[in-house]
C-alpha cells in the first residue's frame, strides 16, 4: 500500500519538473495556514528518525513503554517497523518533495494503527499504556495526512496558470497575495498616508524608495539581495480619496505587478480596516529567483509583516524595534553591537 | 554590562554583553536595582518555550534607575526610580485603550511567530523568547524598556525596591487571578499551587471579600507560608491527599466557588496522569501539562468560575470540556494587564493593607542567578522567591 503511494505521487512530480524548477515552485506558495507543511513535514521527519533509532536499538524497552508484552515476535516486529519508520524519517529530511515520503508516514500510520488495536484486545495489563500510545499514533496520523495533503496540493499549485498579466506570456505564473489589518486611525488619515507614496518605504521592508514622477505615475525601487536592485514604473489606475487606490506595474518591467488597497470604516468607529489585494508575476531564470528573495518565501506572510509595521507607524509613530528583530536572521536577544543608527538604517532608514 | 543568558536546558549563565541602546525615541534605559526569578522563568529554564535563541537575556520582573530616554520620552527623567511592567504595551491600539495591555498589538516585533502557534499574538514580554518579541530582560545590569512613557511606575520615595519590585509582575498577576473570579460574599475560593503567585492569589483574594482559601501544593513550606501569611483557611497536600474529595469535604459537597490554576504548563499529579502528560510532552504531542487545570476545572462548583493565571503555551489533552459544558463554569484566562494594577496596588501597599515582600526567601547578586535558578527549579533550601539585587 505505502509503495503504491509512493510511485503515484512521485511519478506526479517528476511531470511537473519538466516545466518548472522545485526550488521556485515552493517559493510559489502563498498559505495562511498554521504551520508551513514543510516545518511540520522536517519535525515529523524528525520524531520518525528519532522512534526508529528507539525501536530498533531497544525494541522490547519501546514495547514495554507502550505497554506491549516484548516477546521475540514483538521485537522483530518493533525492528522491522523501527526500520521503516527511519527510512521514511530519513526520506522527508533528505528529499526535496516531501510529499511521498510523507505519504509513506501516512502508511505506516496505518499500519501501526492496526496492530495497535490488534494489541488492544486480548490483554488486560498495560492497557492503559496501549491506549495512550495508540491514541498518540492516531494523532500523529492526523498530523501526516494534514501535511502531506497540504504538501501535494502545493506541488499541483507549481503547474502554471491560464492567463497573465500586462499580456505577457500565457505560461508566467501570477502570485496572488491577501491581507488585511485594522488601524485605530479614520479611514481618512490612513488613506492619507499610503496615497503619498513616499512614505510607503517606511513600512514596506524591501522597498528602498518610492518617487512620484507625475500625476499618476510613479518610480519604484526595491532592494534586493547581494546589492541588486530591482526597479520599475507603475500607474495609478484608481483613487478614490479615503476609500482605495489601486495600481499597475508599467509594462516593459521586470516583475509585472498590480493591486489594489481598500480601506473600510470598522463597525462602531473602530477605525480602518485595510484590505490589501496584491498580483505579481515573478520572472523565469535568475531574475526569478532574485524576485523569490525579495518577496520571501511567503509572500503573505512578507504583506502581513509590512501591514503590522504600517499600522504600528500610524499608531505609534514608528517601527517598534525589540533587540532581536533589528537582525535579519534570529539572533540571541541580546543589546546590539556597534553603531545603531548605521545598521538601522541598513536595514529599512526609520 | 553583565546579564543573565539562557545557554541551553538547565543552563544559565552570566555573561558580559553590549549595554542596551535606544532603538526607538519612546525607549529608556534602566539601570537595574532588583531583578527578581519568576516561576514562569522555570518553563523558560526548563526548555519548554519554543523559540528561545541560545544567548537570551531573560528576565521581566525588574526596576532600577532610569539612565537615558528617547527624544519623545515627556514622562520620565533620568534619576527617576521606576517599577516596569512585563508585558510591552503601545498605549495606542485598540487593545490598550480597552486597557487590555497583554494583548497590546503593536508591542511584539516577532507577531508573525506567535500568529503561527496561537492565531494572533498578543504583547511582546521582556526576556521570554522570541515568539514574545526577542526583547532582552532584565536579569541584567541594564535594560531597555521600549514605550517608557506608558508602562514604567515612578516608586514613591522612601519605598524600598523590595516593596516595589513585584508591581512588575507577580503581585497584579495573582491579583487579577481573584479578580477574575468575581468573588461575592460567603466564597470559597481554592489556588493551585503556593508559589509566590499563588500566594498573592490567595491574599487578593481575601482583599476581594472571599471568605475562605484553600490552598493546594505539594511543598510542606508552601503550605505553611500560604497558611501563616496568606492566611488560608486550609491547605492541602495533593501528594498525601485526594484534592477532589478533599475539596467536596470542605465545602459540604458544592466544590469551590472559585479555582485559580496558578501552576501553568509544568503541573505535578497523580503519577499516573503525570506519567501520562510528561511522556506526550517528550514526544511533542502536547506541549503542556494540564494536571492542575483538569483538576480545578473537575472541582469547581457548578455555575463556578475557573481563572487561569498559570502560564502554557501550546496545545494540552484530554480537556475536561463536558464538565466545564454541562455545569455551566466560566472560564477566565490572561496574561496580566499589569498597567491597569500597578497604581492600585501601590497605593494597597502604601496603606499596609499588603506586604508583598513575605514571599522573598533568597536575595543573591547578579553573579550568582544560576545558582538561583538551580536552587528555585529543584525547590532547595525552601526557596520560594529569588531577588537578585544589583
Amino acid at each position: 500500500m505505502t509503495s503504491v503511494m509512493n510511485e503515484t505521487r512521485a511519478g506526479d512530480g517528476r511531470s511537473h519538473h519538466g516545466e518548472h524548477p522545485p526550488n521556485e515552485g515552493r517559493r510559489e506558495r502563498q498559505r495562511s495556514g498554521m504551520m508551513r507543511p514543510e516545518t511540520l513535514a522536517k519535525g515529523l521527519g524528525w520524531f520518525s528518525v528519532g522512534l526508529g533509532v528507539a525501536q530498533l536499538v531497544a525494541p522490547r524497552r519501546v514495547a514495554r513503554l507502550i505497554g506491549v508484552r516484548p516477546s521475540d515476535r514483538v521485537s522483530n516486529t518493533m525492528r522491522a517497523i523501527g526500520a521503516r519508520e527511519l527510512a521514511s524519517g530519513i526520506g522527508i529530511l533528505a528529499q526535496r518533495r516531501r510529499a511521498p515520503w510523507v505519504w509513506a508516514r501516512v502508511g505506516g500510520d496505518v499500519l501501526d494503527l492496526a496492530l495497535l488495536g490488534r494489541n488492544l484486545v486480548p490483554r488486560r495489563k498495560g492497557r492503559g499504556r496501549l491506549a495512550a500510545a495508540t491514541a498518540a499514533v492516531a494523532a500523529v496520523t492526523v498530523l501526516d495526512l494534514l501535511t502531506s495533503e497540504q504538501l501535494a496540493s502545493d506541488d499541483s499549485a507549481e503547474r502554471p496558470e491560464e492567463g497573465s498579466l500586462n499580456g505577457s506570456p500565457a505560461k508566467r505564473r501570477s502570485i496572488h497575495v491577501l491581507r488585511s489589518i485594522t488601524i485605530d486611525r479614520s479611514p481618512e488619515e490612513v488613506y492619507a498616508f499610503w496615497r503619498d507614496f513616499e512614505n510607503l518605504p517606511r513600512f514596506m521592508e524591501h522597498l528602498e524608495s518610492v518617487q512620484v514622477t507625475g500625476e499618476r505615475r510613479s518610480h519604484w525601487k526595491a532592494k534586493a539581495p547581494a546589492g541588486r536592485t530591482v526597479e520599475w514604473d507603475a500607474e495609478m489606475t484608481e483613487d478614490v480619496s479615503g476609500e482605495r487606490i489601486a495600481w499597475r506595474s508599467l509594462p516593459g518591467t521586470e516583475v509585472p505587478n498590480r493591486g489594489v488597497v481598500r480601506f473600510l470604516r470598522a463597525p462602531a468607529d473602530g477605525g480602518t480596516e485595510v484590505h490589501v489585494d496584491l498580483h505579481y508575476e515573478p520572472p523565469a531564470g535568475r531574475a526569478g529567483a532574485v524576485i523569490a528573495k525579495l518577496f520571501g518565501e511567503e509572500p503573505e506572510l512578507q504583506l502581513a509583516s509590512d501591514l503590522r509595521r504600517f499600522k504600528q507607524v500610524l499608531e505609534t509613530g514608528e517601527v517598534v524595534r525589540s533587540d532581536a528583530s533589528i537582525h535579519q536572521k534570529m539572533h540571541p536577544a541580546q543589546p546590539p553591537v556597534g553603531d545603531l543608527a548605521v545598521s538601522l538604517d541598513v536595514e529599512g532608514g526609520y | 554590562m553583565r546579564a543573565v543568558c539562557w545557554e541551553g536546558k538547565r543552563k544559565m549563565k552570566v555573561e558580559s554583553v553590549p549595554d542596551p541602546k535606544i532603538l526607538n525615541s519612546r525607549d529608556a534605559i534602566l539601570r537595574v536595582t532588583s531583578s527578581a526569578i519568576c516561576g514562569s522563568d522555570l518553563h523558560l529554564y526548563n526548555g519548554f518555550v519554543p523559540t528561545l535563541e541560545r544567548g537570551d537575556v531573560l528576565g521581566h520582573e525588574f526596576m532600577g534607575e532610569v539612565v537615558d530616554v528617547g527624544r519623545s520620552v515627556r514622562t520620565l527623567k533620568v534619576g527617576d526610580k521606576v517599577v516596569v511592567p512585563f508585558p510591552i504595551a503601545c498605549g495606542e491600539c485598540s487593545a490598550c485603550q480597552r486597557d487590555l495591555f497583554a494583548a497590546c498589538e503593536n508591542s511584539n516585533p516577532n507577531a508573525w511567530m506567535a500568529e503561527k502557534l496561537w492565531g494572533h499574538s498578543p504583547a511582546g514580554i521582556f526576556g521570554y523568547s522570541h515568539l514574545l518579541g526577542g526583547f532582552a530582560g532584565g536579569q541584567a545590569e541594564y535594560v531597555r524598556v521600549p514605550f517608557a512613557d506608558i508602562g514604567p511606575l515612578k516608586v514613591p520615595n522612601g519605598m524600598s525596591d523590595d516593596q516595589a519590585l513585584f508591581l512588575s509582575d507577580i503581585l497584579p498577576t495573582g491579583y487579577m487571578g481573584a479578580e477574575m473570579c468575581d468573588i461575592k460574599r460567603g466564597d470559597v475560593v481554592a489556588v493551585w499551587g503556593a508559589g509566590p503567585v499563588g500566594q498573592f492569589a490567595m491574599a487578593s483574594a481575601y482583599l476581594l471579600g472571599a471568605e475562605r482559601v484553600i490552598a493546594i501544593d505539594r511543598f510542606d513550606y508552601r503550605l505553611r507560608m500560604a497558611k501563616d501569611k496568606a492566611k488560608a483557611w486550609e491547605t492541602i497536600d495533593y501528594e498525601r491527599e485526594d484534592v477532589l474529595e478533599r475539596l467536596r469535604e470542605l465545602t459540604g459537597g458544592r466544590g469551590p466557588d472559585a479555582c485559580i490554576d496558578a501552576v501553568g504548563m509544568e503541573a505535578h499529579g497523580h503519577p499516573a496522569m503525570y506519567a501520562y502528560d510528561r511522556a506526550k510532552q517528550a514526544l511533542m504531542l502536547e506541549n503542556d501539562r494540564p494536571l492542575a487545570l483538569r483538576e480545578a476545572i473537575t472541582a469547581c462548583r457548578n455555575g463556578g468560575t475557573v481563572s487561569v493565571i498559570g502560564v502554557y503555551s501550546g496545545f494540552i489533552d484530554k480537556f475536561p470540556m463536558g464538565s466545564l459544558m454541562n455545569r455551566g463554569i466560566t472560564l477566565r484566562t490572561g496574561q496580566c494587564h499589569v498597567h491597569r494594577y500597578m497604581r492600585p496596588l501601590l497605593e494597597r501597599i502604601e496603606n499596609g493593607e499588603i506586604d508583598p515582600t513575605f514571599v522573598i526567601t533568597h536575595r543573591m547578586s547578579l553573579e550568582d542567578a544560576p545558582k538561583g535558578y538551580a536552587m528555585f527549579g529543584k525547590k532547595q533550601d525552601h526557596c520560594e522567591k529569588v531577588v537578585l539585587k544589583m
